[in-house]
C-alpha cells in the first residue's frame, strides 16, 4: 500500500507543516516515507507545495506526479495539479479560498470552508491543519490516535499552547461534516 | 670571543634564492629574529603566497603551508581556527595582498582574525618579470605600463594601511621601509610588536615593508634604496595607521 | 538500531559530518544548499567548533586548506556556481595531499543557471579543475546514504589525504526521509604531516604544492597516482539492483536512481527483464561490474538529469560492447518515470531484449 499526496497552496499558509506532519505520522507508523518540498526565492506569499509518500515498501522517487491525495489551499494549485489526480482518488478543497468547484468527476471531492472554520474559532493560521484532519478521517492513511505523539515531536515543547490548538484544528477537520 | 651577531634559529641556514640587493633577506631575518627573541618558534607556522617569497617555505624553521595567490589569510584563517594557540602569520607582496588577495585581506582584518600580516610592497610584480602592481607609483614604468602607469586608465595605487585604518576588526597596522638602518631597526621592533600582539590575542595586525626590487625597477641596489626613499616614502607615509591598544591608553 | 528520525537531506550531511568529528565548517550562502550551513551554525558554536560564513567560496575552501593542513577534519559545502569559485581550493588540495571533505547540492547551470536540482555537474566532480588529479566523488540516492556517505567520506579523505567530494543534487538536498544515525565506530588518522607547529620536537612540516623542478614535480604526480590506483582497486561502490537475469542495464546515480527504481518495476510488470547498476562512487567508477554486464545485457540506459555526461564513463567502461541509450531531463528538470521507461523501450528494440 503506498498512498501519494500533494499538499498546494501559498507560502504562509503551512503547506509544508501539513506534509511534515503526515511524514510524522507514517515514521511513527514505521511506514516508509518521504517529503519533498518546492523551493524557490519566495520565502512567503509565492506558490508552496509538498509532496508526501507513505508507503510499506520502501520509496522510489520522492517526487508525486500523479497523487492519490490533493490538499489544495488556493485556485492555482486545483488549476495545477486537478488533472494528475489519479482516478479513484480524492480532492480536499478549503473551500472558503476556492470558489469553483472540482470539474473531474471520476474523483472524490471534499469541500472545507477550512480557513473561514479557522477564523471563527480563532485559529486563524490552522486551516491547513482542518484539511488534514478531513485527510485522515477521509483516507484512514494514519491512526487519529496518534495525533498527538506527532505533535509532541514537531511543535516546539516552548510553544505547548500551540499543540492544543492544533489538535483542535485537526479534530474539527475530522469531525466535519459538509 | 663572545657572539654578538648570528643567523636567527628560525630562519635556515640556507641560501635565499632573492636577487642580489634585494630586502626580501633583510625582512625574512627582522621576521626570524622576532619569532627567536618571543619563542615561538615551536608553536609558529606560517603562511608563504605567491610571488618572489613563495619560496619562504624553505627558509623559515617553522611549519609552513604555501597558499594559492592572494589566500593566505584566509588559510591563516583555517590553521589559527583550528589551534588558537599557534602562532600565524602570512608572508605576502603586495600583488599578492592589495590586487587578487584584497577581498581576503579586508575581511580577515573586519573579522579582527588574530593573525599577523607581513605585508612586502616593493611597487612591482617581482616573480614575473616586473609587471605594474596594484601599488607601482603614478608614472612608474613597468613591463605593463611601459609609458608609466597612467591613472586615468588604471587608477591609483592602493594604500593598504590607509584603507584598513578604517576597518574596525584591524589592531595594529604600521608602515615601515627597510631602505637603511634607523628605519630597519624600527622594522624589527614593529614587526615583534606585531606577534605581541597576537600572542596577547589582540587581533589582526599587518606591517607594510616598503622594499626594493633593483632588478625590476632596473637599478642598482644602493640606487633602488635611494628611489625606495625618494618616491615610495612620500607616497606611502611611514609610521602606525591604526593602534587600537595605543588608543585605548591614550584614553 | 537507534530510532529513525525524519531529516532534511542537507540537515542529515551537517550532523553526519558532526558524528565524523568535523568540528570546523567554512561556507557562505547558497540555494539549495543553506540548510546545511545553517545547521552548522547552530551546532558547532555549542560544541566548541568553529563556524564561519567566509566572504566568499574561494576564502572558504582557503580557510579549509588551513585547517587540514593544521591536521584537523574539516569540511565545506555548497551548490554549483559555488563549486566552481572553490575550483582553485580544490586543486591546491590535491597538489598539497590534504584531506578534505566538500558537499556540492548540485542546481542547473551552466552560469548562474538555476536553483532546481540537477547532475549537471558530473564531469566538474569527476574531472576537477587544473592539474592532474583525483576526487573521490560520492553519490548518495537516498537521506541515509547522505549519512553513511559522509562519515565515509571523511574517513576516506583522511585514508588518502584527498578530497572527497559528496555530489548530491536540490532534491536530495530538501527532501526529508526517516535516517537512523547510529553509523558505528569513527575511523580517525594520526596525521604527523601536519602543520601546527614543530613545539621544537620535530623538523619543520611543510605543505606546499610548488615544484620548479619538472622532474620532481613528475615524481610527486606518480606518487600520487600510485595512491589513486589504490582507491581504485580498493574503494569501488555500487548497488546492483534486480539484475540477476536482466536484459536491459539502467545505470544512474542519485536521484534519478530513485526514478529508475520506478521505471524498473513498471517495466517488469510488463514483462521487460530491467535492472539497474547504481554507481554510489563516480570516482573510482564501478568499471569492472559495467564490464561484466556487458557481456550479460542486450543494451544499457543511462538516466542523467544532464546532457549525458556519465554516458561516457559507461561507454568506455562497457567498452563500447552494448548499446547505450541516453535518457536524460536538464535545467532543473527530473525525469519522471514515463521518461526512463521510454528509454527502456528503445532500448529494447535496439538491444533486442524481449518485451
Amino acid at each position: 500500500m503506498t498512498s501519494q499526496i500533494i499538499f498546494a497552496g501559498f507560502g504562509g499558509q503551512g503547506i509544508l507543516f501539513s506534509g511534515k506532519f503526515l511524514a510524522y505520522n507514517g515514521l511513527i507508523a514505521g511506514k516508509y516515507l518521504s517529503w519533498l518540498p518546492s523551493y524557490g526565492p519566495e520565502m512567503r506569499g509565492g506558490t508552496a507545495n509538498c509532496s508526501v509518500i507513505l508507503s510499506d515498501t520502501p520509496v522510489g522517487s520522492p517526487i508525486v506526479t500523479y497523487p492519490d491525495m490533493l490538499v489544495v489551499m488556493n485556485n492555482p494549485s486545483l488549476d495545477k495539479y486537478e488533472d494528475a489526480v489519479v482516478p479513484g482518488g480524492k480532492i480536499f478543497v478549503d473551500s472558503s479560498l476556492i470558489e469553483r468547484k472540482v470539474k473531474r468527476t471520476d474523483v472524490d471531492v471534499f469541500y472545507v470552508p477550512a480557513t473561514a472554520m479557522a477564523a471563527e474559532n480563532g485559529l486563524d493560521t490552522l486551516a491547513n491543519m482542518i484539511l488534514v484532519g478531513k485527510l485522515i478521517k477521509e483516507s484512514g492513511i494514519v491512526d487519529f490516535s496518534s495525533v498527538d505523539a506527532v505533535l509532541d515531536k514537531i511543535v516546539s515543547a516552548k510553544r505547548a499552547e500551540l499543540k492544543a490548538f492544533n489538535k483542535q484544528a485537526l479534530q474539527m477537520g475530522y469531525n466535519y461534516q459538509g | 670571543m663572545t657572539t654578538v651577531f648570528d643567523r636567527p634559529h628560525a630562519l635556515k641556514d640556507v641560501a635565499l634564492h632573492y636577487c642580489p640587493g634585494c630586502t626580501h633577506g633583510i625582512i625574512h631575518r627582522l621576521v626570524a629574529q622576532a619569532i627567536d627573541e618571543l619563542g615561538i618558534e615551536g608553536r609558529s607556522v606560517g603562511i608563504a603566497s605567491v610571488g618572489c617569497s613563495v619560496l619562504t617555505y624553505n627558509y623559515f624553521n617553522v611549519d609552513m603551508i604555501q597558499a594559492a595567490h592572494g589566500r593566505a589569510p584566509a588559510v591563516a584563517t583555517g590553521v589559527k581556527r583550528a589551534y588558537p594557540d599557534n602562532i600565524v602569520f602570512t608572508y605576502q607582496g603586495d600583488g599578492d595582498l592589495a590586487a587578487i588577495g584584497t577581498a581576503e585581506t579586508v575581511h580577515s582584518a573586519a573579522r579582527g582574525e588574530n593573525i599577523t600580516v607581513i605585508f612586502v610592497n616593493n611597487a612591482i610584480y617581482g616573480m614575473t618579470g616586473g609587471q605594474m602592481a596594484p601599488t607601482s607609483l603614478p608614472g612608474q614604468v613597468t613591463q605593463t605600463s611601459p609609458y608609466g602607469r597612467d591613472v586615468k586608465t588604471v587608477g591609483y595605487p592602493v594604500r593598504v594601511c590607509e584603507l584598513l585604518r578604517e576597518v574596525d576588526g584591524a589592531a595594529y597596522l604600521e608602515r615601515v621601509a627597510v631602505n637603511d638602518v634607523k628605519n630597519v631597526k624600527n622594522a624589527a621592533r614593529a614587526i615583534k610588536k606585531a606577534f605581541q600582539y597576537q600572542m596577547e590575542g589582540k587581533g589582526f595586525s599587518l606591517i607594510e615593508i616598503l622594499s626594493t626590487c633593483p632588478t625590476n625597477w632596473g637599478f642598482t641596489p644602493d640606487k633602488a634604496l635611494e628611489w625606495l626613499e625618494q618616491n615610495m616614502i612620500p607616497y606611502y607615509p611611514l609610521g602606525v595607521y591604526k593602534d587600537k591598544y595605543a588608543e585605548k591608553e591614550a584614553e | 538500531m537507534a530510532e529513525k528520525v525524519l531529516m532534511k537531506g542537507n540537515e542529515a550531511i551537517a550532523e553526519a559530518a558532526l558524528m565524523a568529528g568535523c568540528r570546523h565548517y567554512f561556507g557562505y550562502p547558497i540555494t539549495p544548499q543553506t540548510e546545511l550551513t545553517a545547521y552548522m551554525a547552530k551546532r558547532l558554536p555549542k560544541m566548541d567548533g568553529v563556524f564561519l560564513q567566509a566572504e566568499s567560496e574561494l576564502a572558504a575552501i582557503n580557510m579549509v586548506i588551513g585547517v587540514s593542513a593544521a591536521g584537523k577534519r574539516v569540511m565545506t559545502s555548497s551548490s554549483s556556481p559555488g563549486i566552481s569559485l572553490k575550483g582553485e581550493g580544490l586543486s591546491y588540495l590535491a597538489g598539497c595531499d590534504l584531506p578534505a571533505f566538500v558537499v556540492n547540492v548540485q542546481r542547473g547551470g551552466p552560469g548562474l543557471g538555476g536553483i532546481q536540482p540537477s547532475q549537471s555537474d558530473y564531469f566538474q566532480a569527476t574531472r576537477g579543475t587544473h592539474g592532474d588529479y583525483r576526487t573521490i566523488v560520492l553519490a548518495p540516492d537516498s537521506v541515509q546514504e547522505m549519512v553513511s556517505l559522509t562519515i565515509k567520506g571523511f574517513e576516506l579523505a583522511d585514508k588518502y589525504r584527498m578530497t572527497a567530494m559528496l555530489l548530491a543534487d536540490g532534491t536530495l538536498g530538501q527532501m526529508m526521509e526517516p535516517v537512523s544515525l547510529d553509523q558505528g565506530e569513527i575511523v580517525t588518522f594520526e596525521k604527523p604531516w601536519a602543520a601546527n607547529g614543530t613545539k621544537m620536537q620535530r623538523p619543520n612540516n611543510i605543505i606546499n604544492s610548488l615544484s620548479l623542478i619538472p622532474e620532481e614535480l613528475e615524481q610527486w604526480n606518480l606518487t600520487r597516482f600510485k595512491r589513486y590506483d589504490i582507491v581504485e582497486q580498493n574503494e569501488v561502490m555500487y548497488e546492483e539492483y534486480m539484475m540477476e537475469d536482466a536484459e536491459i542495464c539502467l545505470v544512474s546515480f542519485g536521484i534519478t536512481a530513485r526514478v529508475s527504481k520506478n521505471a524498473i518495476a513498471e517495466a517488469r510488470a510488463k514483462g521487460i527483464k530491467a535492472g539497474m547498476i547504481r554507481p554510489i562512487t563516480l570516482w573510482p567508477f564501478p568499471k569492472k561490474p559495467l564490464l561484466a554486464a556487458a557481456q550479460k545485457v542486450k543494451a544499457f540506459v543511462t538516466v542523467e538529469m544532464n546532457m549525458g555526461q556519465m554516458i561516457e564513463d559507461v561507454e568506455l567502461a562497457t567498452r563500447c560492447l552494448k548499446p547505450v541509450i541516453s535518457c536524460t531531463r536538464c535545467g532543473g528538470v527530473i525525469p519522471s518515470p514515463n521518461d526512463v521507461m521510454a528509454a527502456i523501450d528503445k532500448a529494447c528494440e535496439i538491444g533486442g531484449a524481449a518485451k
